[in-house]
């Protein structure tokens, strides 16, 4: 009996975008509420499915029986064995999930989006909708080629994202991303070939299926499983950058908007891990675990390197890109650590991560928007200036590092202590990681956000003059009517503690040079008088992914309890079991 | 989780709301925010008494209580459970950090008057609260660890409060990557545990580590040495003792609250936590004692050299917290001598910093003590309770001191062979060096020339010295009461010893090489040597007002904080630049133009991607070539398996 939960969840974003298209000369403001609007029936219903799972999930035993609930399936190439089968277990329900929750804050984050001239609203926000839909599509996914399908039409929105509505570098960003996903997909479709006849060697005749798949997985000679699982690796490890294939995720991330870069980095990556999690530990076993090492070790590199190049970036959104390179490092190595606590910890952390870089890319996204500028350099003493902004930026930069209370500590405790449960030499060096993710994000917040207000970002331009103050009685709002308007204020003052309308300003709109005050101050300095904090429509987009972030980092249990299940399941399909402890005493747990 | 000790979360509830309704609340509760601060805070005091006398009633054996409130993380056979441990020497902790905390946050509500953010600063102070108790109550190793984080993260805000400073960014970055060096180990030291025992909860490591110890002795020393590792860290012990001193850029009661009372003795705490651990490795305990005696020494060096009233006392409490490491690294039955020793601490060095905030309140916020000269007069409270603080802090007979530190050092020279003598004599010259800088603070701060007078501060403004108000100097009062007669309460009738035991295991009687008298009677003597070398040096001719150039190799050392940043600026900050930038380097040109050179080989473009639009369709149909080509091998390969 078929469950119509997940094609909903593809056809409800694909409907949206498709009805986008039609409004084209409908009211800028309709057509965003219309695009809202389908998100948010989107989120009603996957919390309907999530609702659904977890009266059906069952454990970790019933899960190898049935791996997949809420199915759905139609014939769709019988002379090939391909069916349009979906079907959710614990992780991919997550990532669905992830998707419905991020998908309505990245439209508000992008509400007022300035796009590249010729372009409209209604567009970027239609190409993020088709995006939405092709990504639930792979996460929902039960035979491989449906798999591979929805993997290479999840491109083709983000190219147009990037290319049609990013930055500066847009084209070469585009190209690049596009030549990448590419190759990786080529390599993919070989493998995916090589697994359908592999199939067919060992019961005749060949399948898609992956549940088939999966019961003939120890049957395929390992050396067979190597080439078709490099095929596929190399894919994955493109999409979910490791070193040394990630350069194309600085470009990427850095030219594309706001919104379609949270969705790059914070969801459409995690296919590359998902990936490894779906289709290479249980359908390739045997590979999987000869090739372990390899990617751990590239997973350590990613750690490290990632961790160090970041802390040199210039520019804030390849600041960002660089952490997640980092952080894409210890998921793979949750996986490849074949510890039910170091898979488990990598699946939720696919989900954390998203929330929390999510967060600190939208936030990215808000400061550059008021500065006009991505480089780190020209921003300083932010804090002070917008105390919210600053606030929401340190709990983004908190979860980035894995404080515990955010929900990063408990996937990043789960993957470490698995790992180190089995290689406790890697365990070690992936653990120093938690350092270098201090020294970057605690040093842009230091030359961001703390110290004396400083940068053209904040303070505008060389032009110190009155010239373009306007004239009036609104001056000293903290944000003026006028976008070139500044208000004076005294560097490094107590007095900027309220932000800038604490100023030296009069409401007579006098200026300094009526103002005996503001005249002894040794420098007065201006802040743009757009720099205000954040606006009510701001505070409303990040709240929701703060409040997870502290939420899931206080009480998890509610996403493990759902990851669980198929964490453990994983084990048993990649043949896997966790090291016991040294002592034999019987010990709480397990339940 | 009922009754009374399932209230023990209330503890940690209390400030935490009090931290979340004054954030959340915003500039609306600038009027009433210290009130809530306060009240939450006493509030959590009182709670914790009443759960005191609870236990105070139970017969010795009952006094640990495990709660467990909810199942935090559980992942395969890794449960975690969000609780709390309540026993002698958690509540020992929630009275001191409650109870400094409150007469703390009372202190602040004067001394943050005039600041704008005096909201923003409760807030961080109740956040430091709650998750200094939720260190010292948890039940898990890592509840623990959570604790220890949170700390960190108030002691980041603190210490960055005046943000817009740029030595108070600095700073507080500093600080908190030089405990997460530290906190590595804590961490690398659970996954040990874990991997070892199977559990992280404080009941089931307990039991298992024996059996641990026996298949494996070697494991257990790993184990201490990682949990050292944290411990020096948190705790500001050599070789990570360089960022406390920097930490007094903070607001002073933070200072006193979180860099001398509470904060920094989490590494105590978590030895003496972690006692069943280091009962078992005798080769950990020792690298204890010997860490904590260096960090005497090299405290101590740090305090003869500055001028700024707070770094002395910043270096003072890190050469404190060196005799409580030499306690708890004396091992079984002496570790509550380091807690002993860490509770009169709390008072007084409390005391001594809420009297330089006190100064520095009166002094336009001069902390260069150079400037100061004959306040007593001006400021006779402060003088007075400082006076106390001082006569505790030196060991002075029967004040609070005398009672905790003199036992420390006749349980160093009671260590065997040749291990005490040293430790005992690197201990009592430490005392006789306190001895020293203590009285030179006193002297050039309290006595001689009134030299502010001839003086003005950076901003131009002349001295007006003055006391404090009351909501200040009150709680300075209490603490001064508590720096003379806490040691003697505690100290008495072996009242602090014989609570602590079912927690730290029973005190064990010293066994001295010689006759304790003999020892103390040396200890007063060394202090009193101190104490008539600062006057000698200080007191008797009047101070100069810039510091003397030059100097001996020694004091130059010395004032350059013992080399520490020197040694953390060669070995990790200079590299670590090189590397990055080395790294963005061959990113860029490396990798990204080596895969990049590949593609445009490939795909005949032009290196420069230049003409990307002309180029794409050619890239296409060669990577379709490709990819049929892909898909040719890998037939073959899979055929011909």
């Amino acid at each position: 009996m078929n469950s119509y939960y997940l094609l909903a969840l593809i056809a409800i974003p694909a409907v949206g975008a498709l009805v986008l298209a039609g409004m084209s000369g409908a009211p800028v403001k309709t057509v965003k509420l219309v695009a809202l609007g389908f998100s948010l029936v989107e989120l009603v219903v996957a919390i309907a499915l999530w609702i659904a799972y977890r009266s059906s999930m069952g454990d970790a035993a019933a899960q190898v029986a049935v791996p997949f609930r809420e199915t759905f399936s139609v014939e769709w190439i019988a002379s090939f064995g391909v069916s349009f089968s979906l079907g959710v277990d614990g992780i991919s329900l997550t990532m669905i999930a992830l998707i419905a929750v991020l998908m309505p804050i990245v439209l508000g984050a992008s509400w007022e989006e300035k796009l590249p001239a010729g372009r409209t609203i209604g567009g970027y926000f239609a190409l993020l909708l088709v995006l939405q839909a092709a990504m639930v599509g792979v996460f929902a996914a039960t035979n491989v080629f449906v798999f591979y399908v929805m993997f290479e039409v999840m491109l083709i929105p983000m190219y147009f994202l990037i290319g049609a509505f990013g930055g500066v570098r847009r084209a070469y960003a585009a190209t690049k991303f596009f030549l990448y996903s590419l190759l990786g997909g080529l390599l993919m479709l070989a493998s995916l070939i090589g697994l359908y006849v592999a199939s067919g060697q060992v019961l005749g005749a060949g399948t898609f299926d992956w549940v088939t798949l999966r019961s003939v997985a120890n049957q395929i000679p390992e050396s067979t499983q190597l080439w078709i699982f490099a095929g596929f690796a190399i894919a994955f490890a493109i999409k979910a950058p490791l070193v040394p294939l990630h350069t194309w995720l600085p470009d990427a991330g850095a030219e594309a908007p706001v919104g379609a870069g949270t969705l790059l980095v914070g969801v459409l990556d995690k296919v590359g891990t998902f990936g490894f999690l779906r289709i290479c530990l249980p359908l390739l076993p045997a590979a999987s675990a000869k090739l372990s090492w390899l990617i751990i070790l590239l997973a350590v590199i990613g750690i490290i390197y990632g961790a160090i190049v970041a802390a040199g970036q210039s520019d804030l959104k390849r600041f960002v890109t660089f952490t997640s390179i980092a952080h894409f490092g210890f998921i793979a190595l949750g996986v490849f650590a074949f510890t039910t606590q170091s898979i488990a910890g990598a699946a939720l952390y696919m989900v954390n991560h998203g929330l929390a870089t999510g967060l600190l890319f939208i936030v990215v996204g808000m400061l550059t928007t008021r500065g006009g500028s991505k480089l780190i350099g020209d921003y300083g003493g932010v804090w002070k200036v917008a105390p919210i902004l600053g606030g929401v930026f340190l709990i983004a930069a908190l979860a980035t590092v894995a404080l515990p209370g955010t929900n990063s500590f408990i996937s990043e405790f789960l993957v470490l202590i698995g790992t180190f449960s089995r290689y406790p030499a890697w365990g070690v060096i992936a653990t120093v990681g938690i350092v270098l993710a201090a020294v970057y994000m605690l040093w842009i917040f230091q030359r961001t956000m703390t110290g004396p207000v400083r940068g053209v970002g904040v303070l505008g331009g060389q032009d110190f003059g009155l010239g373009d103050r306007p004239h009036g009685t609104d001056t000293d709002a903290p944000s003026g009517p006028d976008g070139g308007g500044r208000v004076p204020v005294t560097a490094g003052a107590p007095a900027l503690a309220g932000g800038a309308h604490r100023a030296g300003l009069k409401p007579d709109g006098q200026g300094p040079t009526g103002n005996p005050a503001a005249e002894a101050a040794p420098a007065p300095t201006r802040i743009k008088a757009k720099f205000g904090d954040l606006t009510a429509r701001e505070i409303a987009v990040v709240t929701p992914l703060v409040v997870l972030i502290l939420f899931l980092g206080i009480y998890p249990q509610p996403v493990l309890d759902v990851i669980n299940p198929t964490a453990e399941r994983t084990m048993i399909d990649v043949g896997y079991t966790n090291p016991a402890p040294a002592v034999d005493a019987p010990i709480e747990g397990g339940s | 989780m009922t009754g009374i000790y399932g209230a023990s979360v209330l503890l940690i509830a209390l400030p935490l709301a009090g931290a979340l309704v004054l954030l959340v609340g915003g500039r609306r509760l600038d009027r009433v925010g210290h009130i809530i601060g306060c009240a939450t805070v006493i509030a959590a005091f009182v709670l914790g008494i009443v759960i005191f006398a609870n236990v105070l009633g139970e017969a010795a054996t009952d006094r640990v209580h495990e709660v467990s409130v909810f199942t935090w993380i559980q992942a395969g056979t890794l449960n975690v459970d969000f609780g709390m441990w309540v026993d002698p020497l958690s509540l020992t902790f929630v009275l001191l950090i409650t109870g400094v905390g409150s007469l703390i946050h009372i202190y602040s509500i004067g001394y943050m008057e005039h600041d704008d953010e005096r909201r923003k600063f409760f807030a961080y102070m109740n956040l430091f609260v709650a998750a200094m108790l939720l260190l010292v109550l948890g039940n898990s190793f890592v509840t623990l660890y959570a604790g220890w984080e949170g700390v960190g993260l108030a002691s980041y805000l603190l210490i960055g409060f005046w943000s817009d400073r740029p030595a108070a960014a600095t700073a507080a970055k500093k600080a908190f990557l030089m405990n997460r060096v530290g906190d590595v180990g804590l961490v690398l030291a659970i996954f040990l545990i874990f991997k070892e025992t199977g559990t992280v909860s404080f009941s089931g490591v307990f039991a298992q580590i024996e059996q641990v110890a026996a298949q494996s002795p070697g494991t257990v020393t790993v184990i201490g040495l990682l949990l050292l590792l944290g411990a020096c860290g948190k705790s500001g012990q050599v070789p990570l003792q360089a960022w406390l001193p920097d930490a007094m850029e903070g607001p002073t009661p933070v200072s006193a609250l979180i860099h001398a009372a509470t904060m920094v003795t989490a590494g105590v705490y978590l030895i003496a936590r972690s006692s069943p651990i280091f009962d078992l490795t005798t080769d950990g305990l020792l690298v204890v004692a010997i860490i904590g005696t260096i960090t005497i020494l090299v405290g101590c060096i740090g305090g003869c050299a500055k001028d700024d009233i707070k770094k002395v006392l910043a270096y003072s409490t890190v050469s404190q917290i060196g005799y409580m490491f030499l306690a708890v690294g004396l091992g079984a039955g002496v570790y509550a001598l380091g807690i002993l020793h860490l509770l009169t601490h709390g008072f007084f060095k409390a005391g001594l910093f809420l009297g330089a905030g006190s100064i520095m309140h009166g002094m336009n916020d001069q902390v260069d003590m150079r400037h100061y000269g004959g306040l007593a007069r001006r400021m006779p409270i402060t003088f007075a309770t400082m006076a106390c603080g001082y006569l505790a802090i030196i060991g002075f007979p029967y004040f609070s001191g005398f009672f905790s530190k003199d036992p420390i050092i006749e349980a160093a020279f009671s260590a065997e062979g040749a291990e005490g003598w040293i430790l005992g004599f690197a201990a009592l010259i430490g005392a006789g060096i306190t001895a020293f800088y203590m009285t030179r603070l006193m002297i050039m701060t309290f006595f001689g020339e009134p030299r502010w007078k001839e003086l003005r501060s950076p901003d131009g403004r002349a001295y007006h010295p003055h006391e404090s108000s009351a909501v200040m100097t009150v709680p300075m009062v209490i603490l001064a009461v508590g720096s003379v007669g806490a040691g003697a309460f505690l100290a008495s009738g072996d009242r602090l010893t014989s609570w602590l035991a079912p927690s730290v295991g029973p005190f064990e009687e010293l066994d001295p090489p010689v006759p304790p008298i003999v020892i103390t009677l040396a200890t007063l003597a060394v202090v009193a040597l101190g104490v008539f070398i600062a006057y000698w040096i200080v007191g008797r001719r009047p101070v100069p007002i810039a510091p003397p150039m030059p100097v001996s190799p020694v004091v130059a050392l010395a004032r350059a904080d013992v080399g520490g940043n020197a040694i953390n600026e060669t070995l990790f900050a200079r590299p670590g630049i090189w590397l990055t930038g080395a790294s963005v380097f061959a990113d860029a040109k490396g990798i990204d133009g080596a895969v990049n050179g590949v593609a445009a080989t490939l795909g005949g473009l032009s290196g420069r991607w230049r003409h990307w639009q002309n180029g794409f369709v050619r890239s296409y149909a060669l990577s379709m070539f490709a990819g049929t080509l892909a898909v040719v091998v890998m037939l073959l390969v899979v055929r011909s398996a």
